[in-house]
């Protein structure tokens, strides 16, 4: 017996489920970004936000679920579809010129990959195997002082930079956002958020290995 | 105008049947007239071929007025070629140089099956519309002309959506071998005209499990199907079916059936 057609077996459902999740992990982006300018007002409110943010536990585990959440349907809905992209080809062209389509678009299965490893890392660094359990300011101003750690958080940030340009772009058109008057603005939006969290997350490396955050 | 004749080699895609590896031949097109269609040049090659008594290029054609969908192909990586909003058969051999080399394959994708060297089997296209893609309307004799009234806004925009001919260059320059912007063209088409309501509650879940079922792929929003489209068809119309479908769904009464292949 067949079943009956749901929305997540179609390949458009499938990109609904891959806009609604990347607009919430983006959120939790923008948040995470802002909550991390405490490292410019020192050591006491760094360790402070954290300690306020671990006195919330419903916040602090809601937010965790929803994100897991959100990760796990955003990964599974993209492979699928990347599986089934990939076999809707067919043979190769000998001869291919792109007409419109960019960078960050053509590098999703690649910045998506990049950022998943980067995310387990930067979670088993501060969050499950931190240095310093409890000394946050420290641990990061700490491990950032070594180049080779800023290198991968900056290299992280850059994917993650390229994954939500066309990510948060793209989203807005899945879920059918897309109307001449407003399109302009909607291009202007996606480069915005994009940048202010990439340009960011950037200015902490960057600013511990400038030393203008010491310890 | 110019009425320089042209030299050009061709690299043309041959291939005997759906089952046949294919492989790439190459011919010389000899004192091309510029004022040639890139249909007619192919006409010349085909006549020499045959005076030599060699099976000529297959490819699909049918009005040459650009308005049929019949032609199609992809000439130097791009679908119907070089000139933007224009098919294969209205491109003229002015767009090329003296001493161009030009490849020339079929529209590549799994819902498109090669019957012989650039013609496909877009019969996956006819069996979407099959799905959905119609009207229930009187027949008998022609209706009062403003018997419907259709606002101007939405009859303009009906039309935008329906200059899809169905050619296939969308899916051929999709990067996922999607056939999203013909379906959502079809979809948007008689979702805005009152014509199109009765059915428009399960129209767009229909079609959508049917483009899925014939093995296209998903969309990226890549963009590269609009800026191939010989109509400028719009991706606006993707981001109205996605709407389309997600109401075709919320509304429904009756589930239907998922499809295989």
């Amino acid at each position: 017996m067949q079943r009956a057609l749901t929305l997540h077996q179609t390949t458009v459902g499938k990109k609904l489920i891959m806009a609604l999740s990347g607009l919430i992990i983006v959120g939790f982006a923008i948040g995470h970004f802002l909550g991390n300018l405490n490292l410019y007002r020192g050591a006491e409110a760094m360790d402070g936000y954290a300690e306020f943010l671990k006195g919330l536990p419903p916040l602090l585990w809601g937010t965790r679920l929803l994100l897991l959440f959100a990760f796990g349907a955003h990964i599974a809905s993209a492979f699928s579809l990347w599986n089934r992209n990939r076999k809707a080809r067919g043979s190769r062209y000998k001869v291919h010129k792109d007409l419109a389509t960019d960078y960050a678009a053509r590098t999703m299965y690649w910045s998506g990959p990049i950022l998943l490893l980067f995310i387990v890392y930067h979670l088993l660094h501060f969050t499950i195997l931190p240095a310093h359990p409890g000394e946050v300011y420290r641990n990061v101003v700490e491990g950032f002082q070594n180049p080779l750690i800023a290198g991968v958080y900056i290299a992280g940030n850059l994917a993650l930079g390229f994954h939500i340009f066309h990510g948060i772009y793209s989203a807005f058109q899945t879920v059918g956002a897309n109307h001449p008057r407003y399109n302009d603005y909607r291009r202007d939006l996606a480069i915005a958020i994009c940048a202010v969290i990439t340009i960011g997350n950037l200015s902490f490396p960057i600013a511990v290995l400038a030393g203008f955050i010491t310890l | 105008m110019s009425d320089q004749l042209l030299n050009l080699t061709l690299h043309v895609w041959r291939q005997n049947g759906p089952n046949d590896a294919g492989r790439f031949e190459t011919h010389q097109a000899k004192d091309i007239t510029t004022h040639m269609s890139f249909l007619e040049m192919l006409d010349v090659i085909n006549e020499e071929l045959i005076e030599k008594g060699e099976l000529p290029i297959s490819f699909d054609h049918d009005c040459r007025e650009g308005i049929c969908g019949s032609c199609g192909m992809v000439i130097n990586g791009v679908a119907h070629g070089p000139q933007k909003l224009t098919t294969a058969c209205q491109l003229h051999m002015r767009q090329f140089k003296d001493g161009d080399e030009i490849w020339l394959e079929p529209w590549r994708a799994s819902g498109f099956p090669i019957i012989k060297d650039l013609i496909v089997d877009r019969s996956a296209f006819e069996r979407i519309i099959q799905a959905g893609g119609y009207i229930s309307i009187r027949t008998g004799s022609a209706p009062e002309a403003n018997e419907l009234p259709v606002p101007k806004k939405d009859a303009d925009s009906a039309m935008d959506a329906a200059e899809c001919i169905g050619c296939g260059a969308c899916v051929a320059a999709c990067p996922n071998a999607s056939a999203s912007l013909f379906t959502a063209a079809k979809i948007s088409h008689l979702s805005l005209l009152p014509q199109g309501q009765a059915e428009r509650q399960d129209r767009a879940r229909k079609m959508v499990a049917q483009m899925d079922a014939e093995g296209f792929g998903g969309c990226t929003n890549h963009g590269e199907c609009e800026a191939a489209c010989p109509k400028g068809v719009s991706l606006r119309w993707i981001a109205r079916m996605n709407r389309e479908l997600v109401r075709s769904m919320v509304r429904a009464e009756a589930p239907i059936e998922s499809r295989d292949r």
